[in-house]
């Protein structure tokens, strides 16, 4: 398990806002073996892994490698940056803190203090054409010496291990798909898979559409994360999975109407090899899936996913033993999926 | 002295208001270099005498503040979240999911909880205190054994270099004002002081200037200057309101401060060739200062401040320069300017 949380730390702490997925996609590569690996013109890797037994049916897993993040729009006179999101973020997680360009340069984002707001101002967090990004610099010259309009940065947070098996990160969205489908790649799978590591999935599941374009499987396994609600203030099914109750199998979401016999055959072999798994009780959120399943004539898709809170921000916590249960289930759903 | 390495080790410490010590005990031991006898009262405040020898001298109080702003633990909830309340005014806008930590029985890692978009959809939304929580990633009886109420809870957030003169981190609201006393003191010809001096690096002054007076009224300065930080410009903050960080110490003018010490100051500045500008605040000052010039009998009392941008976030944001300038200035005015 501390392996794990080290392993999952680190390929989290790389930078890949989506479109720039570069330093995510050289990690991978030079962590995987394979049979066939190849890189994409959008990006994404697909693999090709042998395993002990050939398959009925071609079956593809997929993870995205990109994060989140922000993108420089403009550069003030006084060497301040206006930035854009770069997928789907809460405007109030990027104020007041820390972030990172690729070249290494650090920023902080912030408004005038709150000392100085008139009491509407204090009421209504700022929206990204409000905020900033302050790199110290003192003019539009001097930024531009470190960065240029387009680059992007991602969230500069700690991460680490916490509580009852917990961890904190930026990126654990997908960046623990990621890890599971390397484990599998780098394990003694039973069959014969397809293995898609996505870019863009953050700004509309861009990478997906390619990859299985290319991969053309029967069936898809995508690895994700999903938001768990299991907070303070949320109660029923509001808090629509929980962290610790396991690998989180999906019959819709807001993207998917997930194969109803895949679904099913996913959650019995779960229960029958006694991996925790639950379903979410709320239609929300959406994936690579989404993408994939109207791909071709149409891919049978289900999605497991690791339960994760605060996702999308520098804060994403997510439970250990949920990630093993998720890699556990993953590698049990090939053996029923590729004879299916 | 070098004041970058002084204000990381200075920020590095914590010290919400009331709950001091780490911070207090790292201001102490770099004061003792210039007063041996330096020691801290049962309040929290660190204080020092450093005569000059000369029989009539005056005594001048130097004092900045070593609290920090926080949250404080009023209860744990069944589920082992932490409900929390403020210790000074921290800017709600940029709690949610921030990094923290829980000054417990041990340093407790944890993440401010937020509901995500299909609970909460207004991004907008500032959150009130009541509803933050701490999530530790424990079950109620092990958050129990580690967290109390009462225990103090900070923003986390690095130390970050911006550029060569700008740093940003959390507290630099006061620990640049402790930083430019301490640097003062480092730059002084002690023989050539005309007063005797009297440091206060005080407690509780974000919870309302508390710690300052009994520390005033038991040195009973004849002068003082509240060296504390202000507010730095940023792109839409109002210019009068506000300095350029790297345009020097800020000098105080105030129904509530003596003028002939602002005055005094701004000769001093000017003869020294210190850059300065003048810091208008026609009522009070929201500093120590207005503690501590009705402190007894009445004490003469000036601002000296350091601008910074972002205050009361955890990505203060300060030019160092500005730090230096600011100690330059009280070395001079206390007499020593010949070594600075």
């Amino acid at each position: 398990m501390a392996d794990l949380a080290e392993r999952l730390l680190e390929i989290c702490a790389l930078d890949g806002t989506s479109g720039d997925e570069g330093a995510v996609r050289d990690f991978i590569l030079s962590h995987i073996s394979a049979d066939e690996v190849t890189t994409d013109n959008l990006g994404n890797i697909l693999v090709f892994r042998k395993g002990r037994k050939t398959p009925k049916n071609r079956v593809m897993f997929a993870a995205h490698m990109d994060e989140v993040g922000v993108m420089v729009t403009d550069i003030t006179e006084e060497g301040f940056l206006r930035f854009g999101a770069v997928g789907g973020i809460d405007p109030r997680v990027v104020l007041g803190r820390g972030l990172r360009f690729r070249n290494g340069t650090p920023g902080v984002v912030g408004t005038k203090a709150v000392h100085q707001q008139s009491a509407e101002e204090r009421k209504k967090a700022p929206d990204f054409p409000e905020m900033l990004i302050d790199i110290g610099a003192s003019s539009r010259e001097e930024a531009e010496s470190r960065v240029s309009r387009g680059d992007c940065a991602v969230f500069d947070s700690d991460a680490f291990c916490f509580g009852d098996g917990f961890v904190k990160s930026k990126a654990i969205d997908d960046r623990a798909g990621c890890l599971i489908m390397m484990d599998m790649i780098n394990g003694d799978p039973e069959y014969d898979a397809w293995y898609a590591f996505t870019v863009q999935e953050e700004i509309g599941t861009r990478g997906a559409k390619a990859a299985s374009f290319t991969i053309a499987p029967d069936i898809a396994v995508v690895l994700e994360t999903t938001t768990a609600c299991d907070i303070l203030g949320c109660s029923g099914e509001k808090r629509v999975c929980e962290l610790g109750k396991g690998c989180v199998v999906s019959f819709m979401d807001r993207a998917t109407i997930y194969d109803r016999e895949l679904y099913q055959l996913a959650r019995n072999k779960a229960d029958e090899l006694g991996i925790p798994n639950q379903t979410k009780t709320l239609i929300a959120g959406g994936n690579d899936s989404g993408a994939i399943h109207v791909s071709r004539g149409g891919v049978r898709t289900c999605a497991l996913s690791v339960p994760t809170r605060y996702l999308h921000s520098p804060s994403c916590v997510a439970k250990l033993s949920d990630i093993e249960a998720t890699a556990k289930l993953a590698e049990a759903v090939l053996g029923v999926f590729a004879e299916l | 002295m070098d004041i970058l390495n002084t204000l990381k080790e200075l920020t590095g410490a914590k010290g919400v208001s009331g709950d001091e010590k780490i911070a207090s005990d790292t201001a102490l031991r770099l004061l003792r270099k210039y007063a041996p006898d330096a020691s801290a009262d049962s309040f929290g405040n660190v204080t020092a005498l450093i005569k000059c020898g000369k029989p009539d001298a005056g005594t001048l109080m130097l004092d900045a503040h070593i609290d920090q702003i926080g949250l404080i633990v009023t209860s744990i909830d069944k589920d082992g979240f932490l409900k929390v309340g403020c210790c000074g005014g921290a800017d709600m806008k940029i709690m949610l999911s921030q990094s923290v930590t829980v000054h417990g029985d041990a340093d407790i890692p944890g993440v401010i909880s937020t509901l995500p978009p299909h609970v909460s959809s207004d991004h907008s939304k500032v959150p009130e205190v009541g509803e933050l929580s701490v999530d530790t990633g424990m079950t109620k009886e092990q958050a129990e054994k580690l967290v109390s109420p009462g225990d103090r809870v900070t923003v986390n957030s690095a130390f970050r270099v911006l550029s060569g003169e700008v740093v940003s981190a959390p507290a630099v609201d006061d620990r640049s004002g402790v930083c430019a006393i301490l640097a003062a003191l480092d730059m002084m010809d002690m023989s050539q002081l005309r007063y005797d001096l009297a440091v206060c690096f005080s407690a509780q002054e974000e919870t309302g200037e508390r710690g300052v007076k009994p520390a005033a009224f038991r040195i009973q300065p004849d002068e003082a200057i509240a060296v504390d930080v202000s507010f730095g410009r940023t792109p839409d903050s109002v210019p009068h309101e506000t300095a350029e960080l790297g345009s020097g110490v800020m000098i105080g003018v105030s129904a509530a401060l003596d003028r002939g010490m602002s005055t005094a100051l701004k000769s001093t500045a000017e003869r020294c060739k210190i850059p300065y500008t003048i810091e208008v605040m026609p009522s009070s000052t929201g500093t120590n200062a207005d503690s501590i010039g009705v402190s007894g009998r009445g004490v003469k009392c000036c601002t000296l401040s350091i601008p910074i941008r972002y205050m009361h976030t955890p990505i203060e944001t300060v030019a160092l320069c500005d730090i230096e300038n600011t100690a330059k200035l009280i070395a001079a005015y206390a007499g020593g300017e010949s070594n600075g």
